[in-house]
């Protein structure tokens, strides 16, 4: 039988406005079906997001939501998660909200280890608001802000999430499908900030100015660029050169943020 | 006996002719007809799904 999505989605609110190609529509359906795998109560489940294209994706879903300040997706799900800890809280946004005007709120996100899921579509560039680059533009690559070439060098989102103290990252691309709503099933189940980069398209404002042809040839790069974590280990660094290791990256457990501030609360009311 | 055809639906109001259900089936059923996509060759279907999964404006349904 088809995966009936429209059972998790508002009545009425597709076609959605996401560009011919784009690689969001394919996360969101990555995502219906992690909330359906885990048989997540929709009305114990907020999806948060900041500013973009990608954090259009709350409006379509039939969960609470919440369509936040630019960047701010991390800040505002905080308190959502505080004031009511039994809450599934999954944000999503993109690669600028999440990692330039969301940068901080991001890290800190990490660092506290609350237990929420930060879904980041990573299509390399601020689709939305006109094509400037990101700060996970690749170098060289053009955006409207960078005629001539990107001259910095971009994040890596999960080794910024490792290194901020995320307790879970993974790592997935929009071609391959399949993968996606397993990274989430995982990420949601794991007790902890949890991070899942998903390596997006966008064929409008980032493949046209970057000599794309098509969606095809952008998705195809998708595939090429992504090698698994376990067949990496195998690969020596020059084969890995240029290459994106996906799957699940990094998986620790270290105390959750709820459950110590709960410990607060009692020490306080002693 | 008789292989059991699945049904492919597609939503046409909701297709935006991005052409990834057409390249990426690997019996290649789907042709663009215009600017949306249609069923070519339903007996080579394997129901592998891919094009549903990809499909990202929800506009293809496989029923097996």
């Amino acid at each position: 039988m088809a995966f009936d999505y429209d059972k998790y989605i508002r009545p009425g609110k597709l076609p959605h406005i996401w560009c011919p190609g784009c690689g969001h529509g394919i996360v969101m359906k990555g995502l219906i079906r992690a909330i359906d795998t885990l048989g997540l109560d929709k009305n114990n489940t907020a999806i948060v997001s900041g500013i973009g294209c990608a954090s259009r994706l709350p409006g379509y879903l039939d969960c609470c939501t919440l369509h936040t300040a630019h960047g701010r997706a991390a800040a505002f799900a905080t308190g959502v998660k505080m004031a009511k800890p039994e809450m599934n809280v999954i944000l999503c946004g993109g690669d600028g909200d999440g990692t330039a005007i969301g940068g901080n709120h991001f890290i800190h996100a990490c660092r506290r280890n609350i237990d929420m899921t930060y879904i980041i579509m990573n299509n390399n560039i601020y689709g939305m608001t006109g094509g400037q680059f990101s700060p996970c533009t690749p170098t060289g690559a053009k955006a409207s802000t960078t005629p001539y070439g990107n001259p910095d060098p971009s994040f890596d989102v999960a080794q910024l999430a490792i290194g901020a103290g995320a307790t879970f990252v993974a790592r997935g691309t929009a071609y391959h499908a399949t993968q996606i709503d397993k990274l989430i099933v995982e990420a949601i189940q794991h007790k902890g900030f949890s991070v899942v980069e998903i390596l997006d398209d966008c064929p409008t404002t980032y493949g046209r100015r970057n000599k794309f042809k098509s969606v095809i040839e952008m998705m195809n790069r998708l595939k090429d660029v992504a090698v698994p974590v376990k067949a990496a280990e195998k690969m020596t660094a020059e084969q890995l050169q240029g290459k994106i290791i996906t799957g699940v990256l990094h998986k620790v457990e270290k105390p959750e943020y709820t459950t110590e501030y709960a410990k607060v609360i009692e020490r306080a009311q002693k | 006996m008789e292989k059991k055809l699945p049904t492919i639906e597609i939503i046409e109001k909701y297709c935006k002719g991005c052409h990834i259900c057409v390249e990426f089936c690997p019996t290649k059923v789907l042709e663009m007809k215009g600017f949306v996509a249609s069923v070519k060759n339903l007996e080579a279907c394997i129901k592998c799904m891919q094009c549903e999964l990809r499909c990202p404006d929800f506009a293809i349904k496989v029923s097996a």
